[in-house]
């Protein structure tokens, strides 16, 4: 399997911060705003950028977990059946700013199926979309994101990955390109 | 594996214990779907499902419509009452005209033992027996093995003991296999004219006295008595009133043990023969939790079979 590291732990860091520093720009103190991760691996960022938020505002920022799996347009239509997670949104979003959260954007139809899947919270005020990486080119939707990790040029048939420090027995937070499955 | 060993849901005879705890685990995400503000998801928004019934039913089917409903499906009713079934139409003649309408699944209750599965060979929709004759009632059997491990956080382990007629419920059978397949204890107690004659080659203790066989349980499963069986040419006991006295499950009596079990009643309860109002109305009883669960257990089902297409 070939791989190209597009973040390593130190830059991936940097990037956190940088991410996290925008956010403040438009929000402020976040008094009106919450965060929403995508499930199943947007979670883990989005919990990364609630401890950097933290240790900026000194409290804890609104953060719910969002599945899509029911809100998906691909259901009968795609060939292996994917597992529902659990939605876990302890807020309405009615009126507030809300900031999606989600690891790599790429089709840009979790998204569309993110903001379908919301409206069961209520009306937010205001939606933005934070993508740690982003696959340029390769989006079916008219959707972007407000706030990029990086971009990236790949191709449809690669496959970005996103690993965190202590989930599913990761080592070090790390972002790499697979290649090709066999080369 | 995240879809299901099977097509339709005939029985849980059927199903392996991975279908059954992949049905769990969906009804969970579920059961928060209904809980929410708005309790719909688009899933099943291009499918279209016929409750077609058979046999009279009332909570069955408007779970299994609210089911569809929370799923965005296209739902149409059918009941025989008003069909052509009473003008000599054959089961298959009458379930082909419903499909050439573009019915995706079924879910059908019938009187006879095996009509679903009868069916399931004939036509290409997904099947859900709703209920066959005295065989199989699949989803009551799902949702009551659902709300054990919501009150008690596993099945497995468990005892159950199942009161009352098993000789004419299909909920008992099916519960049967799916506590068994679980890894629960089952018992099944109730007057020797109720309990069938070889039920105790499944693997099931039989107990005829009452008090014994909820000292021995965790949990109850308390049947209806079917009054609508009783009275014909065979009467299976004498009287009403000495059932509940002999078989009837109250207050006292759960007080008198030594331990504090969970009650649960499929539905429609006979208020003073099978279970006292005391019982029902318990914090012991998890009546109402099967029945909010029955939602969330059918959508579970209906969506991994749509899954399946």
């Amino acid at each position: 399997m070939q791989q190209q590291v597009i973040l390593g732990k130190e830059l991936l860091q940097v990037t956190l911060r940088r991410l996290c520093q925008e956010i403040l720009e438009n929000h402020g103190d976040f008094s009106n705003s919450v965060l929403i991760g995508l499930q199943p691996r947007g979670i883990y960022l989005a919990k990364r950028i609630q401890q950097i938020l933290k240790e900026d505002l000194g409290k804890d920022i609104p953060l719910g977990e969002l599945d899509i799996t029911f809100h998906r347009d691909d259901f009968r239509r795609r060939g292996t059946p994917l597992r529902a997670n659990a939605t876990n949104v302890p807020f309405l979003v009615e009126g507030k700013k809300v900031v999606l959260v989600d690891d790599v954007l790429f089709t840009g139809r979790s998204v569309r199926a993110a903001l379908d899947a919301m409206t069961a919270f209520g009306r937010p005020e205001k939606v933005e979309l934070l993508a740690l990486i982003d696959r340029c080119y390769t989006r079916e939707l008219p959707i972007e994101a407000d706030y990029v990790g990086k971009e990236i040029n790949s191709m449809i048939s690669q496959k970005v990955n996103v690993q965190w420090e202590g989930v599913d027995g990761g080592e070090e937070d790390k972002v790499w390109l697979v290649l090709s499955e066999n080369g | 594996m995240a879809e299901l060993s099977v097509r339709h849901l005939l029985g849980i005879k059927d199903l392996t214990r991975e279908d059954i705890e992949l049905i769990f685990e969906t009804a969970d995400h579920f059961k928060e779907v209904i809980n929410r503000p708005i309790k719909k998801v688009p899933s099943l928004r291009d499918i279209t499902v016929a409750n077609i019934f058979f046999e009279n039913s009332t909570r069955t089917r408007l779970s299994f419509e609210l089911a569809e409903k929370r799923l965005s499906a296209d739902v149409v009713n059918f009941s025989a009452g008003q069909s052509s079934v009473k003008k000599g139409e054959t089961l298959l003649d009458t379930v082909n005209n419903i499909l050439s309408m573009k019915v995706d699944m079924v879910v059908m209750r019938h009187s006879s033992v095996g009509a679903p599965h009868f069916l399931s060979r004939h036509i290409k929709a997904n099947i859900v027996n709703a209920g066959d004759g005295t065989h199989e009632h699949p989803t009551q059997a799902l949702l009551d093995s659902f709300s054990i491990r919501e009150r008690l956080g596993q099945v497995e382990g468990k005892k159950v003991c199942i009161f009352g007629d098993i000789l004419h419920s299909r909920v008992a059978l099916s519960n049967i296999f799916a506590l068994q397949k679980q890894g629960a204890e089952v018992m099944v107690c109730g007057p020797a004219t109720l309990l069938p004659k070889y039920i105790g080659e499944l693997g099931v203790k039989v107990e005829t006295d009452v008090r014994k066989a909820l000292q021995w349980c965790d949990v109850a499963n308390v049947l209806r008595i079917q009054l609508e069986r009783q009275g014909g040419d065979i009467a299976y006991f004498p009287s009403l009133r000495e059932y509940s006295q002999e078989f009837g499950i109250d207050k006292a009596l759960l007080d008198s043990l030594d331990k504090e079990i969970v009650v649960m009643h499929p539905g429609p309860i006979n208020r003073g023969v099978e279970l006292a109002s005391d019982v029902a109305d318990s914090e012991q009883a998890i009546i109402l939790d099967q029945v909010q669960n029955g939602v969330a257990v059918r959508m579970a089902v209906l969506y991994l079979l749509a899954q399946k297409g």
